[in-house]
This record gives C-alpha cells, structure tokens and sequence, in this order.
C-alpha cells in the first residue's frame, strides 16, 4: 500500500500525501511547467519529473531529497546523426499514386513520455521512452543516456540511417500526440519491465504497435499477434497498431494488459498473442489508460471514453471498469463519481492501482482515489491543472 | 566581443547569468557555444540536439532576429548586440 501519489500535470508537479485528514497536496514544484510525466525510483528513492517545457524544450528533473530540491538534467539527446525518415500525410489534391521520394529529418528530443525503473539487480538503470520513437537508457542513475541504436535502426524503420540511406520502409507511423510539435513521428509511451529477467523488456509504440526484446535490447521483434487494428486496411498488419497504453501484472508477468485505440486487449504468454477482451454493450471499448492489479493477472481497471472522435466520459457519467476474470466481464464502478455533466477524459500514464488503492487523474483537473479496488472514490481535488500522470509512490 | 542578454525566464534555471555578458564569437553559434562552456547546460535550451534554433526561442542581433535558424550561422560585429529571448506562446 502507498501513503503517497505524484501528479504530473499541466502546470507542475503535485505530491498528495495521506494523512489523518485525507489525502493533501505539497506545494506544487515546477510551477508553470508542462509535467509529462512523475514517478519516483522504488530502488533508492529519487524522484523523477519529465519536463515538458513549451519553450526551452523536454528536460528531466530528479529530486534526491524527497522533493526539497529539484536539480534539472539536459544530458538526455539525440545523438549526432540520429535521422528518420519522414512518415508523409496525404495531402488533399495531391496525387496518391505519385512516388514520394524519401525525406530525412535529424532528431531531436520532442518528448520524454514515459521512464522505467531497473529491476532490483540494476541499480542505475533507468529506461526513458521518447518522442520522436528513441528508448533511452541511463546506468548511471541519469546523469548520462544512450540512445539504442537496435531499435532506433530496426528494419521497420529503414535501417540503419547512421550508417546511410535507407534500406527498408518506414513503417512507424506518428502520433496524433506528436501533433502539439508540429511533427508526426512515433512516441514510446509504455515500457514493461518483466520482474523474472531483465534481459526481457517490452514497449507500447504509439503509432507501431508492441515491441520486445528478450536480450537486453540487442534485437526486437514485433509483438502483435491477435491485434486488430480496425482503422488500417489490414487490421493483422505486422505493424501500425495504436497501443494507447500497455502494462504487465508483477505477480503473474506472463499476464499483459493493453488499452488500444482499437479496444482492450489481454495476452497470457507476456505478449506473444493477444487477445481483445473489449464489451462495447457496456462501453469498455475505447479510452488510454489501463492498469493492473498488483498480483491477481485477471484483474485490470479501465476509465472508458466515449469514442475514439469524441474522447470523453461516456454519456456525460465519469467510470472506471473493472475485470476479476481476465476481460471475461467488465464491472462499470461509479460509486462516488460524477454522474451527469462529467466531460472528463484520463490520459494514458493518468490511472494507476496499488493493493488496494486506485487513483486516476482527468484533463478537467479531478482527481479521485478509491481505497476498496474501485468500488467507491472520494475526490482528492478538482480545480487541479488538467492531469498528465498519476503514479503512486 | 558581443554583449548578450538574456529572458529573465532563464534566469530561473540559471541564475548565475549575467544582465549582460560580454561573448567573444564571430557568429551566434561561436557566441552560443562560449555561453554553454560558462553556463552548462545553457545550449540545450535555445537550440535542439541537431542544434537548430528552438521553435519557440528567438535570437535577435541588435533588432533584427537572426536568418539562420538552422546553424546559427549569422555573423556578428564587435559589440553588437545580442538578444535570446522567448517567443510570446503558451497557454
């Protein structure tokens, strides 16, 4: 159980602390900054904010005292001659059956989206997923950060673009999320850590799909089997999926949940299949969060939205679902949520559960902790920046 | 020796900068590149990791903003003046 919960949000960092009186919020630290995401390090303590900053650009933040003090670190970059390949966007007139010759772009850090802690015979380690699509990886505790190259130069990128010219086709699509930067490139926005071996790692790659590895990062292999991807005109193409938010159960790991644009899905076999668990009939079907119960693998919670062309509370009513059977059936909880009027929508990295406790955090600024698995919640604040991440500390 | 000045935004990340210093450089990169071995760190907040000059930053010699935005390439006079300041953007 945790005492504590970070808030990334659009206007700083938020620690809420549970006290005798409730869960009460610290003055807010990096007043002003776009928070993309907060969580702290299990292994030594450190907390960690990934700065979102419209102006000066994409910085991390760590504190080594419990939030006192905030030392901001920009070692984490591109390296020299990290290139991609332009993803081109149909224009309206153009001509669809005209070759597009292929466009290059030198990369630059748009985003750090998501960060992953080591295993706990790794200290130092820490994994960093990005816009524009680069997994960035520290060993040092974040003082310095390497870009891997294996994913940076897979085939389904176009190779190796240090080294020359492409040799493959892109097939890495963008982000609606890259929009706000003016670019259209990938964004890794899920990194799964498997407890068992840190040799194994997954991704959730907005817009790719699920990439793994099971050698350290050396080599990565699609992870997509039993995807639909209802908006492509294969849904079972190797790549292209939108996962919008991937996790894994730490006490049974072969357990994977996935909220998609496409659905909900769950895989058995640490992400070999995958199989969509989605009960449009009770709304459960499209939304970005999804998080797992610490031990049980049939046990998730979603926050549903509407649609994907709407993206809000469905039906003007705030819920969570909740599965115990694996995605079988889905329990819609509303027990203390605003019913009528509720526009909210829960961002990826904004939902999370531990043991008993789950707590997600809305773009209207609401934040609501639930204390028994989800069946009732109490608002812990609701004139709050809109809400980026929640992550209980 | 170019004299620059700053946002007072920056200040908020670096406060040991000066209102103004005085850079030796011949063009805005050689200037930006004396700033980042005084002030560490300082570069990455108006350029990007290719070096191109942040979209929401601007760099004016004395009241002209500067061509190149890509390199940084713009020459630069002794004493002339240097400006980074922000774009007015946000929300």
């Amino acid at each position: 159980m945790s005492d504590q919960i970070l808030l990334g949000t659009r206007k700083g960092t938020l620690i809420l602390d549970r006290t005798s009186a409730g869960w009460k919020p610290r003055p807010i630290a990096h007043a002003g900054m776009s928070i993309s995401y907060a969580a702290r390090d299990p292994r030594d303590g450190t907390l960690w904010v990934a700065m979102d900053h419209a102006h000066w650009g994409p910085k991390l933040s760590r504190s080594k005292d419990d939030g006192v003090t905030w030392e901001h670190l920009s070692q984490l970059a591109y390296p020299k001659g990290a290139r991609f390949v332009e993803q081109h966007l149909p224009t309206p007139g153009g001509d669809p059956s005209a070759e597009s010759p292929t466009r290059y772009k030198d990369a630059s850090l748009l985003k750090v989206w998501v960060l992953a802690f080591g295993g706990k015979g790794q200290p130092g380690t820490i994994h960093a997923g990005t816009l524009p699509g680069g997994l960035f990886t520290s060993h040092d505790g974040g003082d310095t950060w390497e870009l891997n190259r294996p994913l940076w130069n897979h085939p389904s990128r176009g190779g190796d673009l240090f080294a020359g010219e492409a040799t493959s086709r892109n097939d890495w699509a963008g982000t609606p999320a890259a929009m706000a930067y003016g670019e259209f490139v990938p964004g890794i926005h899920s990194i799964v850590l498997d407890p068992r071996d840190p040799d194994r790692m997954l991704l959730g790659v907005s817009s790719a799909g699920v990439v793994g590895t099971t050698d350290g990062g050396k080599t990565w292999q699609p992870m997509n089997e039993g995807m639909r991807n209802d908006y492509m005109p294969n849904p079972e193409a190797e790549w292209g999926h939108d996962p919008h938010f991937v996790t894994q159960c730490p006490g049974a790991p072969d357990r994977l949940w996935q909220q998609n644009h496409c659905g909900v899905f769950t895989s058995e076999d640490c992400g070999k299949t995958w199989k969509r668990v989605s009960h449009p009939d009770v709304a459960v079907h499209f939304g970005f969060p999804i998080a797992a119960d610490d031990t049980d693998g049939r046990t998730a919670w979603v926050v549903p939205a509407v649609s994907d062309d709407q993206r809000m509370a469905v039906k003007g009513g705030l819920f969570v679902a909740r599965t115990r059977d694996g995605g079988e059936s889905w329990e819609a909880l509303r027990e203390g949520l605003p019913q009528e009027n509720a526009y909210d929508v829960v961002y990826r990295h904004a939902l999370d559960a531990r043991g008993e406790r789950v707590c997600f955090g809305s773009t209207t600024g609401n934040v609501y902790v639930s204390e028994d698995r989800g069946d009732s919640w109490r608002c812990v604040g609701n004139n709050l920046p809109p809400i980026h991440s929640v992550r209980f500390s | 020796m170019a004299r620059v000045s700053f946002t007072s935004h920056l200040k908020r990340f670096f406060p040991d900068l000066a209102e103004e210093e005085q850079v030796p450089g011949a063009t805005v990169r050689e200037v930006l590149d004396e700033l980042e071995r005084r002030h560490r760190g300082l570069a990455s907040y108006v350029v990007d990791d290719a070096g191109r000059l942040r979209r929401h930053v601007n760099i004016f010699v004395g009241e002209e903003p500067i061509r190149d935005r890509e390199k940084l390439s713009d020459a630069l006079a002794p004493g002339d003046r240097v400006f980074i300041l922000q774009a007015l953007s946000g929300g």
